[in-house]
């Protein structure tokens, strides 16, 4: 039996740099109560199941997920899970858990509060734990490394970057979630100096603490509660080995696996919302996935424009929900990424009803 | 290669040290301000009307914010205890010791506590207590500013009591 997945609700905080005193709970509750309102239920207690995503290396406590359950209501007791990885994959476990016949609705989430460590240091430890993690190779040296490989095979130039970013900057104007955006030329951006080279800090998505909330539900359920509703007609992904020596890190092979599974290749798509924490990141995925032209990449800005790591993924999906429920899109690609140098994607695709 | 004689390694040693600055959420922000000041709070749920200390932002139950806060005082009641008889590496106090479950009057959950000052084997489930604080100039954002609690000459709480009484004391 196919039963129709559809997206109901979506709601993200703004991406800020340092969520102050607030903790994860505190940073979940109110993208909760604003999807809870969007479909006008009261609580976890009124959908079928619940999943989020969050990382306890952010926040530095073993089993810090489990507080984020606080702000669920879980009484009397609920079906709950978690994945130790970006709310896409959540968001993937409920779409399973819908498909199985387990549950007709499906609340999904994910949060983190970045700034209390340091990033790039905490996500060394996601590396292979005996060859990688010992070294403590921080996230943005081993995106330059890929920078470097892209530039010296002339794949891209630093302008085509740049272009990246300028994009991402001026998309975000019009996101008052964003946490950087403006007007800047390619040339401005490039008299900027190296941070980790090749890399300039533009390059890199910024540190952000937030959350983002997701409801999601069979067709029949999404008439009943009588909410604008998007369909999710596609989800996928797939992982690449953990032994970065054994990838071609030029390209993303594992995006293009998905792609194929989903058919997407050179079908119509009005939008984009692309996962690339950092510049060439973006590049390698827009070759990956044969974009025609006329699909507007990013439009949000992207996560250069502001990166809740644990939902950021989830959020892209949000972002291609809100602008087709906006009517500014038919269909839309959602694509969320883990894992060191686009290591593992995700696709999904958005239709309106 | 000679495998033979080449040494089976099965295990590396690879030590995590990681620094984070961690910040305690705006809710247990409150409760550790008044607690410098020597004053005992805890916030009560809009929903369920629940009190709990130390708060945490949320009331897990209900999923809501917990903004309302209710000073407690520095009464409580005894919901479980263990006697501690082996030492722990690193903590000062020597065994045996109590470390008990109390909940302050006005408040609907425990927190973890020491007791002390009474005869381990009379304390029992539904013993009253009171907090005895540390001098005043050593009172910092911290549970420690309550030494311990010692015994009350007053009725014990039957159980079902326990956690349902109102901040003088009475029942709810």
């Amino acid at each position: 039996m196919n039963i129709d997945i559809c997206i109901v609700a979506f709601s993200q905080s703004a991406c800020v740099a340092q969520a102050g005193a607030a903790n994860e709970v505190e940073l979940i509750m109110p993208q909760l109560e604003a999807v809870y309102g969007q479909v006008g239920i009261s609580n976890a207690q009124d959908v079928d199941f619940v999943c989020s995503g969050s990382c306890d290396y952010l926040q530095g406590a073993a089993f810090a997920f489990v507080a984020g359950v606080d702000a669920l209501g879980a009484v009397p007791p609920i079906q709950e899970s978690h994945v130790e990885m970006d709310a896409a994959w959540a968001l993937y476990e409920a779409v399973l858990k819908i498909r199985m016949g387990h549950a007709e609705s499906a609340l999904v989430y994910g949060f983190s509060k970045s700034s209390p460590g340091e990033l790039p240091v905490v996500l060394s430890q996601q590396l292979d734990p005996y060859y990688l993690a010992p070294q403590w190779i921080d996230s943005i040296s081993l995106a330059a490394l890929q920078a470097r490989l892209m530039l010296d095979k002339g794949i891209i130039k630093a302008s085509d970057m740049a272009a990246v970013v300028a994009s991402s900057r001026r998309c975000a104007m019009d996101n008052d979630k964003a946490q950087l955006a403006g007007q800047f030329s390619i040339s401005d951006l490039l008299e900027e100096p190296e941070y980790v080279s090749p890399l300039r800090k533009a390059d890199c998505s910024p540190i952000s603490d937030g959350a983002s909330a997701m409801i999601i539900c069979t067709r029949s359920k999404a008439e009943e509660w009588q909410v604008p509703f998007v369909r999710l007609s596609g989800i996928d992904h797939r992982i690449e080995t953990h032994n970065l020596g054994m990838r071609d890190l030029t390209t993303s092979h594992s995006t293009r696996l998905v792609a194929e599974a989903l058919s997407i290749h050179n079908s119509s798509l009005d939008i984009a919302e692309l996962y690339a924490p950092f510049s060439h990141q973006q590049i390698i995925l827009e070759q990956a996935l044969e974009l025609q032209a006329e699909t507007e990449i990013n439009p949000s800005g992207g996560v250069l424009a502001g990166n809740l790591m644990m939902a950021s993924g989830l959020s892209r999906v949000g972002e291609v929900f809100n602008r087709i429920v906006a009517g500014e899109a038919e269909r839309g690609l959602a694509h969320a990424t883990s894992g060191p140098c686009l290591q593992h994607n995700l696709l999904a695709i958005l239709e309106s009803v | 290669m000679d495998n033979k004689n080449k040494e089976v390694i099965d295990a590396i040693e690879a030590p995590i040290y990681l620094k984070y600055k961690f910040t305690a959420g705006l809710a247990p922000a409150r409760f550790l301000s008044q607690l410098k000041q020597g004053v005992l709070t805890g916030q009560r749920c809009p929903k369920c009307d629940n009190v709990y200390v130390p708060p945490r932002g949320s009331c897990p139950a209900c999923g809501v914010a917990t903004e309302e806060e209710v000073v407690l005082g520095d009464k409580a009641t005894v919901q479980s205890f263990t006697i501690v008889s082996i030492p722990i590496p690193g903590n000062p106090i020597q065994p045996p010791y109590i470390v008990a479950n109390l909940v302050p009057d006005g408040a609907n959950i425990s927190f973890i506590h020491l007791m002390s000052e009474c005869v381990n084997e009379e304390v029992r489930i539904g013993q009253r207590v009171t907090a005895i604080w540390k001098p005043r100039e050593e009172w910092d954002f911290a549970m420690d500013n309550i030494r311990y609690f010692k015994p009350l000459d007053e009725p014990d709480v039957p159980a079902e009591l326990i956690g349902h009484l109102s901040v003088n004391g009475t029942e709810n």
